[in-house]
């Protein structure tokens, strides 16, 4: 399955937030110039990985190795340097919302370079030109609909010419549409630029149709590995109720509580 | 007793919150440097603060010298020295109402925009993604803000006082008929280096006060609709009071 040395390998990992285990042991190899995939239910802690890879977060124990360096042990400005050869996709895009789209994608050259204006031009309508959106360069954040927002971010965050690039729930709130787009557009650039992709979703279907290697997390490790086939064949029971979007499972339908009848019978607000 | 935990519980939460915006302070005192080398980010927030506040610091100032002189001509006419007024209203206003009520109604509008303005950088994730691509937002969105703010304050300040000694000459000259001369030569000779001093220096103090304030409540604002409200209204009441304070504490040490 894997030929060559995976770009992040994270080994040992656990992650709790105010005492509450996020991630206990946690092994994950992202492979180079493919295209991975975390899945899971809501609130198993894909963003808060996500925010580990990238230094945003350190880990209570264990290693998260990007491209031969150990995150958890580099300094700040050593993170900076490797955040610049990493692009994210955030949930909502998380434009500048007080400049334009043309702007937004060149802030980062104009942070980090000092460019000739012309060039910068150029590399910028470039970058807008992949995603399909030259004709919006003048528009403001506020005037974009989801799809487009998500897509200059991608712009921007490919401008760099980054190696990894990392979307947190690409697929939210899109229509059909605007979903094959940046679907596709996952896929070309992974393909085009020579990247290493990794795109959280919990759409099983979506990303199914994208993803060279996913990973199901559950429960704070990992609940399946393998290619979309693999997983859709997994025999095991939280696979099947995740893949299949079935309610109730080994992931239950109802957060925790006390018995319900006898919260019915008990007075005022009792628990 | 109930009631002296609480007290206790809350002067230790105001203690360790002072704590936090001191330790934010030098972060950006630490940072400043290398975001004055940017001094376009800087003189664009100048602008942003002044413009935001400057019609209603023009109008309230007209307003405030107008009540000054009325108030002062009738204290002063007691005594037969309504020529004073002009001496009166001038330090009145330099060292006192010009830096106080600045700073209030800098807190209201400028300072409640950039704390929103931050809180909702964060709350729409626009903070960590500058942090994603390498841009520290302390020094590309709070510091210029914070150091815009310390520049802006006393010129407004300045605005402040002028046009409240054009208001209090208004009513005084104009109106109630005070010499026109006398308003002005008692005003030159008694205003003295020091007053002047004075009221730039409080300004100044309540322009890293106020500016502190609403960045550091911005930026550490809860990331939601709610957490952003909470914000600029921790705004308004904490630099109102905070002012006030400073303004006794400066004007005893100017004794
Ligand atoms: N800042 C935080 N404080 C407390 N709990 C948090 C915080 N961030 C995330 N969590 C918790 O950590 C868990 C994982 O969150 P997240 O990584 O956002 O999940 P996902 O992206 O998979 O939906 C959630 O249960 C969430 O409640
Ligand atoms: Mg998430």
């Amino acid at each position: 399955m894997d030929p060559i040395e995976p770009l992040i390998q994270i080994r040992g990992l656990d992650y709790s937030i105010n005492g509450r285990s996020i991630f206990k042991n946690l092994d994950i190899d992202v492979p180079s110039g493919k295209v991975t995939a975390f899945m899971g239910p809501s609130g198993t802690g894909k963003t808060t990985l996500l925010r580990l890879i990238t230094g945003q977060l350190f880990a209570d124990r264990g290693t998260v190795i990007v491209d031969g360096q150990d995150v958890t042990s580099l300094s700040t400005d050593g993170i900076y340097r490797l955040r610049r050869r990493m692009g994210m996709l955030f949930q909502n895009g998380a434009l500048l919302t007080d400049i334009d789209v043309f702007e937004n994608v060149a802030f980062p050259l104009r942070e980090h370079t000092r460019l000739p204006e012309r060039l910068l031009r150029q590399l910028v309508l470039m970058k807008l030109q992949a995603v399909g959106l030259r004709g919006a360069a003048e528009l403001m954040p506020a005037e974009l609909s989801g799809g487009m927002s998500r897509r200059v971010a991608l712009a921007r965050a490919i401008v760099m010419d980054p190696q990894i690039l990392i979307y947190d729930e690409p697929f939210v709130g899109l229509d059909p549409i605007s979903m094959g787009v940046v679907l596709r557009l996952i896929r070309h650039l992974n393909d085009v630029m020579g990247l290493t992709s990794i795109v959280v979703s919990h759409d099983v279907k979506e990303i199914s149709a994208v993803a060279d290697l996913s990973y199901l997390l559950s429960g704070g490790g990992v609940a399946a590995k393998g290619t979309p086939r693999e997983l859709h064949d997994n025999p095991s029971e939280i696979v099947h109720q995740f893949m299949g979007g079935l309610a109730d499972g080994p992931v239950p339908f109802h957060y925790p509580a006390p018995d319900y009848y006898e919260s019915l019978l008990a007075r005022g607000r009792g628990r | 007793m109930k009631l002296f935990g609480d007290l206790w519980a809350s002067f230790i939460l105001a203690l360790s919150n002072l704590g936090s915006q001191c330790r934010f302070l030098m972060l950006l005192v630490w940072r400043t440097p290398r975001a004055l080398l940017r001094f376009q980010l800087i003189s664009d927030q100048v602008y942003n603060s002044g413009a935001l506040s400057l019609v209603i610091i023009m109008l309230s100032g007209l307003f405030v010298g107008m009540v000054l002189a009325l108030q002062g001509f009738t204290l002063l006419q007691r005594f037969g020295s309504e020529s004073a007024l002009g001496t009166a209203a001038a330090l009145g206003l330099v060292k006192e109402l010009g830096p106080v009520i600045t700073a209030l109604l800098f807190a209201g509008r400028a300072g409640t925009a950039l704390a929103s303005e931050i809180g909702l950088m964060r709350a729409t994730d626009q903070l960590s993604a500058m942090e994603m691509m390498a841009v520290d937002p302390i020094r590309r969105v709070v510091v210029p803000r914070f150091i815009g703010g310390i520049i802006a304050m006393p010129l407004l300040s300045v605005v402040f006082c002028m046009i409240g000694i054009f208001g209090a000459q208004l009513v005084g000259v104009q109106i109630m008929g005070v010499d026109q001369g006398s308003f002005w030569s008692q005003m030159r000779a008694a205003v003295e280096l020091k007053d002047i001093t004075e009221g730039i220096v409080k300004s100044m103090a309540f322009g890293v006060a106020c500016s502190l304030i609403a960045v550091y409540a911005g930026y550490h604002a809860v990331p939601t609709a709610e957490g952003v409200g909470r914000a600029t209204t921790r705004t308004v009441v904490t630099s109102a009071v905070v002012t006030l304070f400073l303004d006794y504490l400066l004007t005893s040490v100017f004794l």
